[in-house]
């Protein structure tokens, strides 16, 4: 076998081990028989039983949107027309935009097999960024025009990003948890100390978010479909990333390193990649957040939302992309109604009960729960079949 | 001279260089200031062995990191304080804290982790979950206020010394403390029988299971041993400073970047960490106020990118 074969017999190998229960496999869809896949009949069985009908880009898309995509898809985009504001901007904005930060966790350690815990970091400095070159309350700001201060912004925090993955390669499992961890507190701590750039523990209040055609982007509706718009980007990149040979490399690095490593691959350049992507979503999730607050201050990258951000991740599942908005409307529906359930002073003892309870039995999250309680459901009725057929 | 050698002498001289030219430099630009941040930083670093040599020790042996180290210091301190508060004995405040740290290291382990052998991130995010919690609960018990300790009058006072002229007696018994701790877990580690146990645990859990030691006992010990050394700092670091809410995640970060430096297992290693850190914590605050994480980050990565398993860590 050539050196290329077995390239990609590992490629084909590790893009089926990673592939999530949840998801839909690898396997034409072609060669499954229709109404068996999980998402039910699907509108793309008709386009793509016409080859060579439509261009090449259709056909892709046609291959991979499902039913359950466009429900979720048009739920979203009509959500915020029959929601309240406090609905579509505190919940739905809030979630989409955490999720997104969230979402660079789980590409980093459900695909990649690296957690960080500095991602919030990176979403922080992204903000800061932008709190620095942008307008806000605070003299320090420069006041240059948004695009330019996004544009700035969102490059220094994928080179944080990407920084602090390759510090962080040079360890593995365990150990980049507690470096990763360590970075963020120190940046905390140096945002919280330094006032000639960071402006203490005051941070950069009221800053302001940018008008477009005439509507300030912070307003519920427009600043929705932002976020949900960065949202499906974000999403579809990753899936994208995913299929793509990178993407597929990164996982069989994460199953096995040094096999990869054997194969010619080389471990540590793909490893630090992966940071950078993580980092630019990362720091598109920062920017929206720091729009959502109008402010941006040590207590945004501090310890328990570094922590946050991997409990709305493990929350979710890191098992699919998807995972991490899941996990992100559930915490942000915990923040704004454990008022009633607990004392608002109380949030942290749910949030860390429900992490624990999370971890304690459903250790792939809610996606976790969903696949088992199709499989057991599948298993059911299969014995049921069964059971029939030995009666008859 | 080997190779060997001569790379240790260049790097000798590319780190102590600079460090004896400031050293020099601040002694005679203000050699009580200089002092003064020097024994600073060796009392802070005596606070951080305390913690981190427990963490380490946890982390060497059971490969768990315990991310509520923290938030056992915390625990010590509290409990330490109302023990001291009732009885009035600071003596029995040390031990209230070393006691009830140690015993919810070992509730924590035969309960909790013994269930998850192996299962490095599950750990992590067991005892990340716990630390949320207990540090609520903590809050909700105890509130937002500073608490502070009423040692007996002998440690209490001021010291006359050469140069720095008054240094507070206490902060020089809490190094002599440190030292006689580090010398006992150093003897206890290397004299006897439960320490030479646990050394090999460290080395090889497999195979000394199959000596036909019982590990899961050994396991329970060492935990009860580190978290008990971190509820024993929470009392007399909140004597040295304060006890109050957020302390956890400082000393949990302490003694993360300490075992970062110092090399993961290693008791030794997390004393020259310790001193690593604190001295350049001290120095940082005195001389550069701003920048002085920035310090403790340099040393860090400093260390991760010559030598990425501590300065005195071991590969694999």
């Amino acid at each position: 076998m050539s050196a290329s074969q077995w390239r990609k017999a590992m490629n084909a190998g590790a893009g089926r081990t990673a592939w999530p229960r949840t998801a839909p496999a690898t396997t034409p869809r072609a060669a499954r028989p229709v109404g068996a896949a999980a998402g039910g009949a699907t509108v793309s069985a008709a386009a793509a039983a016409r080859p060579g009908d439509g261009a090449r880009w259709l056909r892709w898309v046609a291959a991979r949107v499902r039913a359950r995509h466009l429900i979720v898809l048009a739920a979203a985009i009509v959500y915020p027309l029959v929601a309240t504001p406090f609905f579509t901007f505190q919940v739905g904005a809030q979630s989409l935009a955490l999720g997104l930060i969230a979402l660079s966790l789980t590409f980093l350690a459900g695909y990649g097999g690296m957690v960080s815990l500095a991602q919030m970091t990176v979403a922080g400095i992204a903000g800061y960024g932008y709190a620095i070159f942008a307008t806000s309350g605070t003299d320090i700001s420069l006041k240059w025009p948004w695009w330019l201060a996004v544009l700035l912004a969102l490059a220094i925090a994928t080179a944080c990003g990407t920084l602090i993955g390759w510090f962080s390669v040079r360890t593995e499992g365990i150990y980049t948890i507690m470096i990763t961890l360590a970075i963020g507190v120190a940046f905390y701590y140096l945002a919280q100390q330094n006032y000639s750039l960071f402006n203490g523990f005051q941070g950069f209040q009221s800053v302001k978010s940018p008008t477009v055609f005439g509507r300030d982007v912070r307003e519920p509706l427009p600043f929705y479909y932002l976020t949900l718009f960065w949202a499906l980007v974000g999403y579809w990149g990753v899936q994208y990333v995913l299929r793509a040979p990178f993407g597929v490399a990164l996982q069989g690095i994460r199953d096995n390193p040094r096999r990869m490593a054997a194969l010619g691959f080389d471990v540590t350049a793909h490893r630090v990649a992966a940071y950078a992507v993580a980092g630019l979503i990362a720091a598109v999730g920062g920017i929206l957040l720091v729009w959502y607050n109008g402010l941006v201050s040590p207590g945004s990258v501090g310890t328990s939302w570094l922590i946050n951000i991997l409990v709305i991740a493990v929350l979710g599942g890191m098992r699919h992309p998807i995972g991490p908005f899941i996990g992100a409307v559930v915490f942000v529906l915990l923040q704004n109604f454990a008022v009633d359930l607990v004392d608002r002073e109380r949030f942290n003892l749910l949030i860390g009960g429900v992490l624990m309870i999370i971890v304690l039995f459903s250790p792939d999250g809610i996606l976790g729960w969903w696949a088992n309680g199709l499989a057991r459901l599948r298993a059911r009725s299969a014995q049921g079949r069964l059971g029939r057929r030995v009666e008859t | 001279m080997s190779a060997v050698t001569r790379r240790r002498w260049i790097w000798g001289l590319v780190l102590g260089v600079p460090v004896a030219a400031f050293a020099v430099w601040g002694l005679a630009d203000n050699a009580k200031l200089f002092l003064t941040t020097a024994l600073n930083g060796l009392t802070l670093a005596a606070l951080y062995f305390l913690v981190a040599s427990g963490f380490t020790l946890v982390f060497g042996l059971m490969r768990n990191v315990n991310l509520a180290h923290g938030s056992l210091y915390l625990l010590g301190g509290y409990v330490g304080y109302v023990v001291g508060d009732r009885t009035g004995s600071w003596l029995l405040a040390v031990a209230a804290g070393f006691a009830s740290a140690a015993l919810s290291g070992l509730v924590l382990q035969v309960a909790v982790f013994r269930f998850m052998q192996g299962q490095d991130l599950r750990q992590t995010l067991v005892t990340i979950a716990l630390s949320i919690m207990l540090a609520d609960v903590l809050l909700w018990i105890f509130g937002g206020e500073i608490y502070t300790f009423d040692p007996p009058r002998a440690i209490f006072g001021r010291t006359p010394l050469p140069v720095v002229q008054v240094y507070p007696t206490y902060r020089l018994v809490l190094l002599a403390m440190s030292a006689a701790i580090g010398v006992l877990l150093w003897l206890f580690l290397n004299r006897t029988r439960v320490g030479m146990m646990i050394r090999a645990g460290v080395d090889d859990r497999a195979m000394l299971a199959a000596a036909g030691v019982n590990v899961q006992q050994v396991f329970a010990i060492t935990f009860a041993i580190g978290a008990g050394l971190a509820g024993f700092a929470g009392v007399v670091g909140g004597t040295a400073l304060s006890i109050a809410p957020g302390e956890d995640t400082r000393y949990q970060l302490a003694s993360l970047v300490v075992v970062i430096v110092g090399g993961m297992g290693s008791v030794v290693g997390a004393a020259i960490g310790a001193v690593l850190i604190g001295v350049a914590e001290q120095f940082g605050l005195a001389y550069a106020p701003t920048y002085s994480v920035v310090f403790t980050f340099v040393i860090m990565a400093l260390v991760l990118a010559f030598r990425p398993q501590g300065v005195l860590g071991r590969r694999g």
